[in-house]
């Protein structure tokens, strides 16, 4: 396993993570442009999901949304976001990522506000609460889970897909990979592979526990669970 | 004459750069098919590998809880890995051929199979399967006859999202050379930003993923008659 070794080396010579445009640096252009992206996305998704989901209307749009956003290929919206007048760099990279961030967020958000039980809402109307209370304090907590999965979700699925802005010229851990291929470095690439599907894993791992420390009741790590897609109830995942 | 190309463009401006253009369409017609062909054969191979893979596994699966777990976990940690990852970590293998991209896609499609195979077998009422092992059915006829059209709408529901978002995922096998219309985007990226060839490519992209899930929500339907007349 030359390739491994090759790849080993490449990621034990410090200079490799310090220099410009190094892992370091890719790494956080990386994270930044994920975090970004993710933030967006819930700061749209979770107030139009929530009030969707409060109100009990758009179930069909949510679902149709998350459907058609599956079959939109995320390269083929990296490379037109960058041809508009933004320009390619790392703000069309960021809101073409926000875009698909948006899917998972607002569904799985619109779903666990949906299924709080009825009564509870009732109830807490019969305890005075006024309608943003109803919201914030009865139907969050209890659509927590659900809204931190399509978090989750969206974040890991950002993280991987930030690889793709490197195909059209922007920044990001792919550029490892991108350059190992034009340089034919199959060392280079599978190092850049190693760092990006770990920073993916790590990332799921991080919000899994992240999701943990903000669900209120009886606490369970989600990390192994089944997590069926089933497109009629809309708790999806969408492609990586 | 400067004015033939009409008397707003100098010399000076940019080159007209329209987001669709029929003749680019009509003029690369040939070119536009054979990336079509290319991005269809890698899709249905991938499903239909991605299916005869996950089958066996599924079964597998759902014979021990023990194996259960393993299985689903695997294929989590496949699903989180990125697909340039995914493409980089087999091409030191199999080189810069459209092998990388099927390996790539298979293991894609196995993992969002496997799940939605398990989870039809598992909506397989045990009472049925008692009732159809009591009538004499072997496990052979037992899984064609009783459990495979009971579990079908899960199977197709796998299918069509893992063929969804494989038609989707050949786009990212430009790493290769081998990315079907993909090749049409980072074409027209790298010339010069062309954007009718990016948006040809793009719209090529989603309208055949739209017609794939057209044409297997169709084939369900004649595969399930009895679902539509339970319905009516």
């Amino acid at each position: 396993m030359s390739l491994l070794g090759d790849a080993l080396v490449y990621l034990n010579d410090p200079f490799n993570w310090t220099k410009p445009n190094g892992i370091g640096d890719l790494g956080l252009q990386h994270l930044s442009i994920s975090a970004v992206a993710v933030a967006a996305a819930m700061v749209v998704g979770i107030p139009v999901g929530a009030l969707l989901g409060h109100i009990g209307r758009g179930g069909a749009f949510t679902v149709a949304l998350s459907n058609v956003s599956r079959a939109i290929p995320t390269l083929a919206l990296l490379t037109l976001f960058a041809v508009t007048p933004i320009g390619f760099g790392p703000t069309a990279t960021t809101i073409a990522l926000a875009v698909f961030a948006l899917p998972p967020i607002l569904t799985n958000t619109y779903v666990g506000f949906r299924g709080v039980d009825r009564d509870v809402v009732e109830a807490s109307r019969a305890m005075g609460m006024s309608e943003p209370q109803v919201v914030l304090r009865a139907e969050l907590p209890l659509a927590m889970p659900l809204l931190m999965t399509g978090v989750r979700t969206a974040a890991v699925q950002v993280v991987a897909t930030a690889t793709l802005a490197a195909l059209v010229a922007g920044g990001g851990l792919g550029r490892i990979i991108t350059l190992g291929f034009r340089q034919q470095q199959y060392g280079v690439v599978l190092a850049g592979a190693i760092l990006v599907a770990a920073l993916a894993v790590a990332t799921e791992v991080v919000l899994a526990v992240v999701a943990w420390s903000v669900t209120p009741g009886p606490k369970r790590l989600g990390l192994g669970r089944l997590r069926i897609r089933r497109p009629a109830t809309g708790a999806v995942t969408a492609a990586p | 004459m400067l004015s033939a190309a009409g008397p707003a463009t100098l010399a000076a401006d940019a080159a007209p750069n329209p987001w669709f253009d029929p003749s680019y369409v009509t003029s690369n017609w040939s070119t536009i098919l054979a990336y079509l062909g290319e991005h269809v054969r890698l899709t249905v191979a991938a499903v239909v590998l991605g299916a005869v893979i996950a089958l066996p596994l599924a079964l597998l699966a759902r014979r021990s809880r023990w194996l259960a777990g393993p299985v689903l976990t695997v294929s989590t940690l496949i699903y989180t890995i990125p697909s340039l990852a995914m493409f980089a970590f087999v091409a030191p293998i199999t080189g810069l051929s459209a092998t990388t991209v099927l390996v790539g896609l298979v293991l894609y499609s196995l993992v969002i199979l496997v799940r939605n195979f398990l989870v039809g077998l598992q909506s397989v009422p045990d009472d049925v399967r008692e009732a159809a092992r009591g009538m004499g059915y072997g496990p052979a006829r037992l899984f064609w006859h009783v459990e495979l059209p009971l579990a079908l709408p899960s199977f197709m529901a796998g299918i069509r999202v893992a063929t969804v978002s494989t038609v989707a995922l050949v786009t990212v096998g430009v790493i290769v050379g081998h990315g079907g219309l993909g090749q049409l985007i980072t074409g027209g990226f790298n010339a010069n930003f062309y954007r009718a060839e990016i948006v040809t490519g793009s719209v090529g992209c989603v309208l055949l993923a739209l017609l794939a899930d057209l044409l297997l929500a169709g084939a369900e339907r004649a595969l399930t008659p009895w679902t539509r007349r339970a319905a009516s």
